[in-house]
């Protein structure tokens, strides 16, 4: 009985569902301030139509469809939802709670293979957070690997990044879109050694993947010689040598950037330097080679000796140079407060780049970065309807989201932090706070 | 020939510079500040919009400085001689002060030699001086001074429950911490509560390995402390004999006769709440609550205690103890009519605690809770200068308060504003693009392009 209620409520739900996407509204956002950051620019007094969780129109002569559920956005800014490059998002709820942690992995098994999207949360209490705040996308990656309980260290390759939407459903943008690996101090370390060791593992790694494509029959009759990575990992190399999926290289230090580089170029990669804050030393080099950066805006100490030259105006540099980049988050601030790449390029901005690139670096350049910028990161006609309204200007600290939208769908405006803050912003209730929740 | 004179001019101007001879009743204070004020010019700032940190925002006011000093707030104030700047379109604010910081004993280059900021080998170092391990060259002191911050304390990590002494210093590039200690600043004493001790000694089989007995390990030591000040005491009285001098003692016993402040780690709101009631039981006071994430949940409490809580804008999540951070946390704090302060504890976070507060006063307006920036710059200048016990010299543009002060391109609270000129008791100790002002440290020459960090 109660069993076939269920499944009476089930059929009802796809019936309303169905009637919905038959007859689908059109919601248009009207009188706004619209950065689209795609060819139509800066849309004053904008009109942003949105259909089936794809834009419809975006201008500012868009005739409004009758019927249309109309928000008036009069004084407010709308731009695309924020794309935060590098992170953890989902795979992580609380850092020194081993067993929510599920970016990284241990020993040597899987290296390159390692897939940590399984494990993605879209109910992690990061997720609610950061989108109230207008992040609506982000790179999901694993992080440097740990010694396993024996102290074997895994090698430089961290595992797959995926590209995720911040919503409750169909989170999954493009999966595996890149293998991260680590150079520089950071390689060396995981490497088991110098920086020098690290290059030549990933290097012969990648030899190996090649050499096993080539031979896959015989390596199945165990007539190949041996590899250094397990056939899992070579598989998922594959994409990173035929040039469909992306290196990230997580490096600093100027020299081990054009090492990175080189190592592309002979052998045809695509790679994208993660970290880059010495990046802007060789930022002719990076252009000429078009290889991208997602960068740590805010590092600018010497927090190591392959963060030397760290600069606050370091984005500057790289955009008339004519460098791809993307703003990162910096340090602990890719999870819990990847919100706050909205600060980074603020600073930026403060130190030269000017406003719609650092809106782009946020937004549309890590969405061309990962190759996903058909579908995702500016307002344009066909692409999905991802997107803010604020209430001023995004990159301000005071400003906020006054409503974000996933695929076309308004997410709730709050957060497991938003519900601590309602409960206690008055204290003088006779009874406890645990008792004022409606 | 320098370095000859300079050494009796030194001495002239301390207390008790005497020699090794001259055996006195009331010994010279052990490491004393050779702090003095960099040469100054005075200086009339025209037309800015100010913010004094007593709660007001002069428009178009003038600031006068002569002598290292705040001489006067005002509108058309006279220059007498001082040099004008025309300072229309400007901000000028106090200097920050961030009332919880690392530098120095977790200096950058972040490598296992430098890391002295935390002996873990105890869970009571009350004996532990943190100006014995701070490294003058960190050049996270002049990338924190390109923020606007001309002092702050220099705290022992949280590993213990007793961390050890810290020491508050003017942020001037120093060859000696002696040189950069602020005068006058009594030392503080850090405590922490919660998850670090509990982990760090729990984890070696030793004890405290909970939260009842980090309780337990606070009060026998307050138990030891106040039978160490009362010997002291008697004997001072003419009673009993001196007991052996010990550091530890010492630093706790100074803390029971009000000398010295607790500057109190603490993340839940139910410990700080505990911690009240250690306090009241051995007769101390709390300055604050440092990483008082949990502050929010008894804001009214830390009101009534006048206790500060000096706190993040929004990190959260990295332990169990900080998962219920939320940004209002300051304004509800400072709602409940309690001190609040935007602290860092990070070298990369003291270099905007401006923006930090902005995020906070945007996070709050969303409940309707408006916080002016005359009233957001004391949570960075007036309230920590009063937990740190420093506020009758600095905090605030009052006159004849120490001329720390902060000129600023805009509103301190928009991303897009970025300081431009910092004095400090008067001199100028850096001006925006202007590398002839500018320091830099030891660490940064010959090994950066971009000396300093701070361009």
């Amino acid at each position: 009985m109660r069993r076939l209620d269920v499944i009476r409520s089930a059929l009802a739900v796809a019936a309303v569902t169905l009637a919905a996407t038959a007859h689908a509204e059109v919601l248009a956002v009207t009188h706004a301030r619209v950065h689209t950051v795609g060819p139509a620019g800066t849309i004053e007094n904008g009109t942003l139509l949105v259909e089936d969780g794809r834009i419809l129109a975006v201008g500012s002569g868009v005739e409004v469809p009758d019927g249309a559920r109309t928000i008036d956005a009069s004084g407010q800014v709308v731009t695309p939802g924020l794309f935060t490059p590098m992170g953890q998002i989902g795979l992580v709820e609380v850092n020194a709670v081993r067993g929510t942690v599920d970016y990284v992995q241990r020993g040597e098994q899987f290296s390159a293979s390692f897939d940590p999207m399984s494990a993605y949360n879209p109910r992690s209490t990061l997720v609610a957070t950061n989108r109230i705040e207008g992040i609506t996308h982000a790179l999901v990656a694993p992080a440097p690997s740990w010694p396993d309980e024996l102290g074997n260290r895994s090698t430089v390759f961290s595992g797959l990044a995926s590209v995720v939407n911040l919503g409750d459903e169909d989170v999954l943008v493009a999966r595996n879109v890149a293998v991260v690996a680590n150079l520089g101090e950071t390689g060396g370390g995981v490497a088991a050694g110098s920086r020098a060791r690290a290059f030549m593992v990933l290097s012969t790694a990648l030899d190996d993947a090649r050499d096993y494509a080539r031979n896959r029959a015989a390596y199945e009759r165990r007539e190949r010689r041996d590899y250094s990575l397990s056939r899992a990992d070579m598989e998922a190399l594959q994409g990173v040598l035929d040039g469909t999926r992306r290196l990230l290289v997580r490096v600093n230090r100027a020299s081990d950037i054009v090492r990175a580089v080189e190592l592309a170029e002979a052998q045809e990669l695509e790679i994208v330097v993660v970290g880059g804050v010495e990046a802007w030393m060789v930022a002719d080099r990076l252009a000429e080679a078009d290889v991208p950066v997602i960068l740590d805006a805010l590092g600018n100490l010497p927090r190591d000796f392959d963060h030397l030259n760290a600069r606050l105006d370091a984005a500057s540099l790289l955009a008339e140079a004519g460098v791809r980049f993307a703003i990162g988050g910096h340090g602990a601030a890719q999870n819990h407060n990847a919100r706050n790449i909205t600060q980074s390029a603020g600073i930026a901005v403060a130190n030269g780049l000017p406003w719609e690139k650092a809106l782009a670096a946020i937004t549309l350049a890590p969405a061309e970065i990962y190759g996903v910028a058909g579908e995702i990161g500016s307002l344009e006609p066909g692409k999905r309807a991802d997107f803010v309204i604020w209430d001023d200007d995004p990159l301000e600290l005071r400003s906020f989201p006054a409503a974000v939208y996933i695929g076309g769908k308004a997410v709730p405006m709050q957060s497991r932090q938003t519900l601590l803050r309602d409960r206690y912003l008055e204290l003088d209730g006779a009874r406890p706070p645990a008792f004022h929740d409606p | 020939m320098k370095r000859l004179t300079l050494v009796p001019l030194i001495c002239l101007a301390l207390v008790g510079c005497d020699g090794p001879g001259d055996e006195k009743e009331d010994a010279p204070e052990p490491y004393a500040s050779r702090y003095r004020p960099l040469p100054s010019e005075p200086v009339l700032f025209t037309g800015a919009t100010i913010l004094t940190g007593t709660g007001d925002r002069l428009d178009d006011a003038d600031l006068l400085v002569r002598d290292g000093a705040i001489a006067a707030v005002g509108q058309n104030l006279e220059a007498g001689g001082a040099a004008r700047v025309d300072a229309s379109g400007l901000w000028i604010t106090p200097g920050l002060i961030d009332v919880h910081s690392h530098l120095g004993v977790y200096p950058s280059p972040s490598v296992e030699a430098h890391a002295d900021g935390n002996e873990i080998t105890s869970p009571n170092t009350a004996e532990v001086w943190a100006e014995h391990s701070v490294w003058p060259q960190d050049p996270g002191f002049v990338t924190a001074l390109a923020g606007g911050i001309t002092s702050l304390q220099i705290l022992p990590g949280s590993a213990n429950l007793f961390g050890g002494r810290s020491v508050t210093v003017k942020n001037v590039p120093g060859r000696t911490v002696q040189g950069m200690k602020f005068p006058g600043a009594p030392y503080g004493l850090k405590m922490a509560c919660g998850e670090n001790p509990k982990r760090v000694y729990g984890g070696r089989g030793q004890a405290p390995g909970s939260r009842m007995a980090n309780v337990a390990g606070y009060r026998k030591a307050w138990i030891a402390a106040a039978d160490y000040a009362k010997k002291l005491e008697a004997n001072e009285n003419g009673e009993g004999e001196k007991p052996t001098r010990d550091l530890q003692l010492e630093t706790l016993a100074g803390v029971l006769k009000g000398e010295i402040l607790v500057h109190n780690h603490c993340y839940r709101a139910d410990e700080m709440a505990i911690m009240i009631d250690v306090a009241r039981e051995f007769g101390y006071e709390i300055a604050a609550f440092h990483h008082a994430v949990e502050a929010y949940k008894i804001a009214d409490l830390l009101a009534e205690n006048d206790i500060c809580a000096a706190v993040w804008a929004d990190w959260w999540g990295f332990k169990m103890e900080a998962y219920d951070g939320i940004r209002e946390n300051a304004a509800l704090v400072e709602k409940a009519g309690a001190c609040a302060i935007v602290h860092s504890d990070d070298e990369y976070g003291i270099q905007r605690l401006n923006q930090e507060a902005a995020k906070i006063m945007g996070a709050a307006a969303r409940v309707g809770i408006e916080i002016p920036p005359e009233r957001a710059i004391r949570w960075l200048t007036a309230n920590p200068a009063k937990a740190l016990g420093i506020a009758d010299k600095v905090g605030t543009l009052e006159p004849g308060k120490m001329a720390d002060v902060v000129v600023w391109d805009g509103d301190p609270f928009s991303s897009y504003s970025r300081v431009q000129r910092v004095y400090i008791d008067g001199a100028l100790v850096f001006e925006r693009g202007n590398p002839k002002v500018n320091p830099a440290t030891d660490f940064t020459l010959g090994t950066s392009a971009v000396a300093g960090g701070a361009q």
